[in-house]
């Protein structure tokens, strides 16, 4: 028997049994179409994460003063002291590795701004003019803070976006002057309108010197410092760098935590990719049902067609044949349910990425094959043990079955 | 052409042999025309089963066209059937979703005859039994004589040398029965052996050679003088 007439013959009898065969489909269907979903929608959220950490910068090093992991008291916690802060100096000196390419510091405060009559609450983000390369920013309007000494403390600001917005509308900013606190400064750049990442809305944002900064809020601690290795090769030296000077400013105290985004990336990476191992999993269980649903009508189609069987016996079918028959509807049913699954996945997918337009859902190719597979290998493997009992069938017995 | 050397089978049923055959001794030429008649229970469908190749003698020989077929495999037997063997049965065994063109194409297409022969050989058998009119319709629209013609049409469509008939009159009504039996009639001046097993004398008379079995052995062996 001929290979085309083989699915010709299966395909027939398929159609022959519509509703078994589209209530089959449809099992098939969802199995895969689950697995395609869930796969997309945890490669998605992984893919997010990991988006927004790279939009805080590439090859970062984050620095905070403290050390999270210090175990037990020092003499100082005694005295009600905190751990020490960490000064502009301390943030210059980072400059002197060769690893460490440019570093941007941070101190951060909350206070009024306002532009005559108009005056609202504001994050005011104290840093210099490497911040807006060390954190991947875009200035609009204008100029960033220009390069000077860090401890210079002229009165010029950054405004995000939405903060001009509402302090000067339509009007240029450029040139014009804010009251931030009890100071005046000028206004000399917009940011471009970024929106938030990792919980920092830029467009909320004043940015300043951080001397300035300092005086406005009357500290000399930072908050943070960002620092930017000179490669990804370089990050450990990098890293291993800033503890080291820390050290050493620190008259031998090792009192600053240290960062790297790579290791936090990793991590999200990690958790997120079982998430999705595990997501696709269960969507799998659903596509062995579906398995077992196709033995189960399977079985009941070759009941049903003993004595088709018996007479492709009598006119000539050996066992094989039979066999192959069978496997063909299979294979045919599992194949066509795998494609209505993947469509269906696919339809999914789209509405999901319009429902939630910031998650980035794409099922991931290695899904699309596994779920195929997974179908096809179901069908196949359930339909054996039926296949068998049609190519073992008594032909006597089969055309005597009335 | 057809020799069953001292053939037996035997049936366990439960935990008791029943012997459906016992040691039968026959031989068939090309272009005979027999009639096998019994009582139920008689053997005469196992006997037919066995030509047919569709059952194996429990002991005994088979020689067709001079070779032994006793201990071929399932794909040799499969192969010997598809090619020297047709069947009739009383209850048609059409496939209930084919038409009645696609059910005569059926052994072509199982033997792997290129789609252009098929059609061809198709065509003809289904002008030569008047079939033509009747070619794209579905079994459950076509009269019993159409049907059992339709089946007969099947059983010759790849040239077998015998014909097994299992009382291929038994649906039928007397004057479908009748014109079914001519068509078969006609086949054995084809010079192809054919065998009917049948309960009606009056049929089982029109055969040149009859046999009548009863309780596995075949008691009586006529042929008729014309």
């Amino acid at each position: 028997m001929k290979f085309a007439d083989t699915l010709q013959f299966a395909s027939g009898s398929l159609r022959g049994s519509r509703s078994r065969t589209l209530l089959m489909v449809l099992a098939m269907s969802i199995g895969v179409a689950a697995v395609v979903i869930l796969t997309a929608l945890g490669e998605g959220a992984r893919r997010y994460v990991i988006d927004q950490f790279s939009s805080l910068g590439t090859n970062l090093i984050i620095m905070l003063p403290g050390r999270t992991e210090t175990a037990g008291l020092t003499p100082g916690m005694l005295l009600g002291q905190v751990p020490r802060e960490i000064s502009l100096d301390d943030a210059q000196a980072l400059l002197r590795s060769r690893a460490i390419k440019r570093i941007a510091p941070l101190t951060i405060g909350t206070t009024n701004i306002s532009l005559d009559a108009r005056n609202r609450e504001v994050a005011v983000l104290g840093s210099t003019s490497e911040l807006l390369k060390v954190r991947h920013m875009d200035i609009g309007q204008g100029q960033f803070l220009p390069a000077s000494d860090i401890h210079d403390s002229s009165s010029i600001c950054v405004l995000g976006a939405k903060i001009k917005r509402e302090l000067f509308g339509q009007r240029s900013a450029i040139g014009g002057w804010v009251r931030l606190g009890d100071r005046r400064f000028r206004v000399v750049g917009v940011l471009a309108t970024q929106g938030e990442s990792m919980g920092f809305n830029t467009d909320e944002l004043v940015i300043v010197p951080v001397a300035s900064a300092h005086m406005l809020f009357n500290t000399s601690g930072l908050f943070r410092i960002l620092i930017e290795a000179r490669s990804r090769d370089a990050i450990v030296q990098a890293t291993h760098d800033a503890e080291q000077i820390l050290f050493q400013q620190h008259n031998d105290e090792r009192d600053v935590t240290v960062i790297t985004q790579d290791a936090v990336l990793a991590t999200f990476d990690r958790i997120l990719r079982a998430l999705t191992l595990a997501v696709a999993g269960i969507a799998a269980i659903s596509l062995a049902v579906a398995g077992i649903l196709i033995m189960n009508v399977m079985l009941i189609a070759v009941a049903q067609r003993v004595r088709e069987i018996g007479l492709l016996k009598a006119l000539g079918a050996p066992a094989t044949q039979i066999r192959n028959l069978f496997f063909a509807e299979a294979i045919l049913l599992s194949g066509i349910g795998s494609v209505a699954g993947l469509v269906l996945g696919e339809i999914g997918t789209r509405v999901i990425a319009q429902i939630y337009p910031a998650l980035p859902v794409a099922a991931p190719w290695w899904a699309i094959l596994a779920a195929f597979g997974t179908a096809l290998g179901t069908g196949i493997l359930f339909s054996v043990w039926p296949a068998r009992r049609a190519a073992r069938l008594d032909p006597v017995m089969a055309l005597a079955r009335s | 052409m057809i020799r069953l050397e001292n053939v037996s089978r035997i049936f366990t049923v439960g935990d008791q042999q029943v012997a459906a055959l016992r040691d039968i001794n026959l031989s068939l030429g090309a272009g005979e025309y027999v009639s096998i008649m019994g009582p139920s229970g008689s053997g005469k469908s196992t006997l037919l089963n066995l030509i047919g190749l569709l059952d194996k003698p429990t002991t005994g020989i088979y020689r067709l066209d001079g070779g032994n077929v006793t201990d071929l495999n399932d794909e040799q037997q499969a192969r010997v059937r598809r090619e020297k063997i047709g069947f009739v049965f009383q209850t048609f065994h059409l496939v209930p979703r084919l038409t009645a063109a696609a059910n005569i194409e059926l052994p072509l297409m199982l033997a792997g005859v290129t789609v252009e022969e098929r059609k061809a050989r198709v065509a003809q058998l289904l002008q030569n039994y008047g079939l033509a009119d009747r070619a794209s319709h579905r079994p459950d629209q076509l009269s019993g004589g159409q049907r059992q013609r339709v089946a007969i049409a099947r059983a010759t469509v790849m040239r077998p040398s015998v014909l097994l008939a299992d009382e291929p009159t038994g649906n039928l009504d007397r004057t479908t029965g009748g014109e079914v039996l001519k068509l078969l009639e006609q086949l054995v001046e084809q010079n192809i052996a054919l065998a009917i097993v049948t309960h009606d004398a009056e049929i089982g008379a029109r055969a040149t050679r009859q046999l009548h079995m009863l309780d596995g052995c075949i008691m009586s062996d006529e042929i008729r003088r014309t």
